[in-house]
């Protein structure tokens, strides 16, 4: 082993390492922990397409079924091109109501504990994951528009409503993810967390505007669906993903409500964080 | 001035009324440059001290101050002019060791400038350069422990907390952390808080010991003073005539087998964890 001095002094803390600006300092750190994931998962590519799976068979199965049923209003729109928005809503869903499982299985092996006593903001490092969990979610879009445009689904290939898709469906991770890192807060362990997730994935699945229009629902359910952030993003994929925009809101305002709650759950879950360790 | 002041630090897990405290009133004050080292039965409170000290857990009572910040009230301060190395794992084994130190040089705000330089320094150091780009499921024992502490003394911190730092270690391996350990101090006048359950360890690192024991202070000095405060051992034939830092660890702690209650599986599950995170 040889040894070569650092060049500087070790002590120079004291100078320079004031934080000036603390949302620049938030947001470099934000991405510095996505980075982290990023990284992880370019290491292991391969876990992005195992589950590419069930949004096939969604698409293939149920929405070839259901387009010969033709059971469902869906306006003038084909059933194909109603669900699509919401399968890809679905695997965003799903994909990410499990990342408190990363979490907590960083916690057991004692990964987590350096990250939090680095100097970062705890909601930063929470950002970070929700924009990991996102990145990971963009494999889901890019296999439901192959899928998609095999069956002949009217999708929109203009760039920026791509982006806008792309955007939404790091929202919905964002949301759907930090929601997970809270339960694992709470919870502790894989079993509970999982738990959770098994049990929120299916209600907020089917209480929302995914695979039929809110309109036929009972009375109740409507009110549910309509609490759902779930519905929110389906209905900004409806907008921008078809050549027919088929929102029944504004994607303001289901932008809005994306953000808006996404934000207040990771500052929620910033404070929340530190426990994981305690 | 001292750079580590603990006054009266106490860490309660659950009501006053179910436990005793995993750490109960402890104080000490710790000079720059000095190896300090805190040894203890397992259960004692020593990680759990560790943990307060860096911020990780509340203390239920009591105040500390590392390099001048208080643990409670400057957590960010205290984060930045620290280093910790915990008992379990801390660098993640799906990255390359670059990648773990590069990203712990930028959440650092390691300036862009000096980041590579610095990587590339703090590799060299430990002697990593040559498997700075695999990943770190590869490396043995020994280098996962160097890695981390590369790791940990990324962006210089006048102070490096250790949990167990040679735990699992060959004893070449382990050779080599005490040089690492002792270099560090004599290249940047770091201080070492660190703890261990290997007595030569102990003896030969440290400039003064402190035992913990049921999470309270009972024995702290040198220890040349700790060993002259034991009784003579009676000399069973073959055994050294020098009273051993071991003697002195069984004389302050020797009811530790009759009085263990609690916490048994879960000690022993950390333990058992710890023993094999290398594997
Ligand atoms: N998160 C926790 N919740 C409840 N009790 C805890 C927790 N962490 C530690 N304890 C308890 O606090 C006591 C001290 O534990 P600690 O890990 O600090 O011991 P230690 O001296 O580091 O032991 P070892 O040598 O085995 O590492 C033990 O009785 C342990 O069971
Ligand atoms: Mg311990």
């Amino acid at each position: 082993m040889t040894r070569q001095p650092h060049a500087a002094p070790l002590n120079d803390w004291a100078n320079g390492t004031r934080v000036t600006a603390p949302i620049a300092d938030f947001a470099a750190k934000a991405l510095v922990a996505a980075e982290l994931e990023v990284r992880k998962l370019r290491h292991d590519p391969i876990q992005l397409f195992t589950r590419a799976v069930q949004p096939v068979l969604w698409l293939t199965i149920f929405g070839q079924v259901f387009t010969q049923v033709r059971g469902i209003p869906t306006g003038g729109l084909s059933y194909m091109d109603f669900m699509t928005p919401g399968i890809l809503a679905q695997s965003v869903l799903f994909m990410s109501i499990f990342t408190g499982l990363l979490v907590i299985w960083e916690k057991d092996l004692g990964i987590l504990h350096k990250l939090m006593v680095s100097p970062a903001p705890k909601s930063a490092l929470v950002l970070g994951k929700a924009i990991g969990a996102g990145v990971r979610c963009l494999s889901q879009l890019l296999i439901v528009y192959i899928v998609a445009a095999l069956l002949g689904v009217g999708l929109s290939w203009r760039p920026l409503d791509i982006l806008g898709v792309a955007t939404v469906v790091m929202l919905g991770a964002a949301l759907f993810s930090t929601f997970s890192l809270i339960v694992a807060c709470w919870a502790q362990t894989h079993e509970r967390v999982m738990g959770v997730g098994q049990l929120m994935m299916m209600p907020l699945f089917f209480a929302s505007n995914a695979i039929y229009p809110i309109d036929i629902m009972p009375g109740w359910l409507q009110v549910v669906s309509r609490l759902n952030p779930l519905t929110y993003m389906v209905d900004a994929l409806r907008n921008l993903m078809l050549v027919e925009p088929a929102g029944s809101y504004s994607l303001g305002l289901s932008m809005s409500i994306l953000i808006g709650v996404s934000a207040l759950l990771i500052a929620f879950c910033g404070r929340l964080y530190p426990r994981l360790v305690r | 001035m001292a750079i580590i002041a603990i006054q009266d630090l106490t860490k309660r897990f659950g009501p006053k009324s179910a436990s005793r405290p995993a750490v109960d009133g402890f104080s000490l004050t710790v000079e720059p440059g000095e190896i300090f080292g805190l040894l203890g039965p397992n259960g004692a409170g020593k990680s759990t001290l560790i943990k307060m000290l860096t911020t990780l857990l509340p203390a239920t009572s009591g105040q500390a101050t590392i390099a001048g910040c208080d643990i409670g009230r400057q957590p960010m301060g205290v984060q930045r002019r620290i280093g910790y190395v915990p008992q379990a794992l801390s660098v993640d084994g799906t990255l390359t060791g670059y990648e773990n130190l590069l990203i712990l040089a930028k959440l650092y705000g390691v300036p862009r400038r000096q980041r590579l330089d610095r990587i590339g320094a703090v590799l060299q150091y430990v002697g990593l350069e040559s498997v700075a780009h695999r990943l770190v499921n590869t490396y043995s024992g020994g280098m996962i422990r160097r890695l981390e502490m590369a790791q940990a003394t990324l962006h210089r911190p006048p102070v490096l907390f250790l949990d167990e730092p040679t735990v699992g270690l060959d004893p070449v391996a382990r050779k080599a952390m005490w040089d690492l350990i002792l270099q560090l101090r004599h290249d940047y006048g770091t201080t070492v808080f660190l703890t261990t359950h290997f007595m030569e360890e102990a003896d030969v690192l440290c400039d003064r010991i402190a035992m913990l024991y049921h999470g309270q202070q009972v024995a702290i000095g040198t220890p040349a003073a700790l060993k002259a405060t034991v009784p003579h051992p009676e000399t069973t034939p073959g055994a050294s005539p020098e009273t051993t830092m071991d003697d002195v660890f069984i004389h302050y702690t020797r009811n530790a087998l009759t009085t263990e209650t609690e916490g048994g599986y879960r000690d022993t599950s950390t333990t058992r964890r710890t023993a094999k995170r290398l594997g």
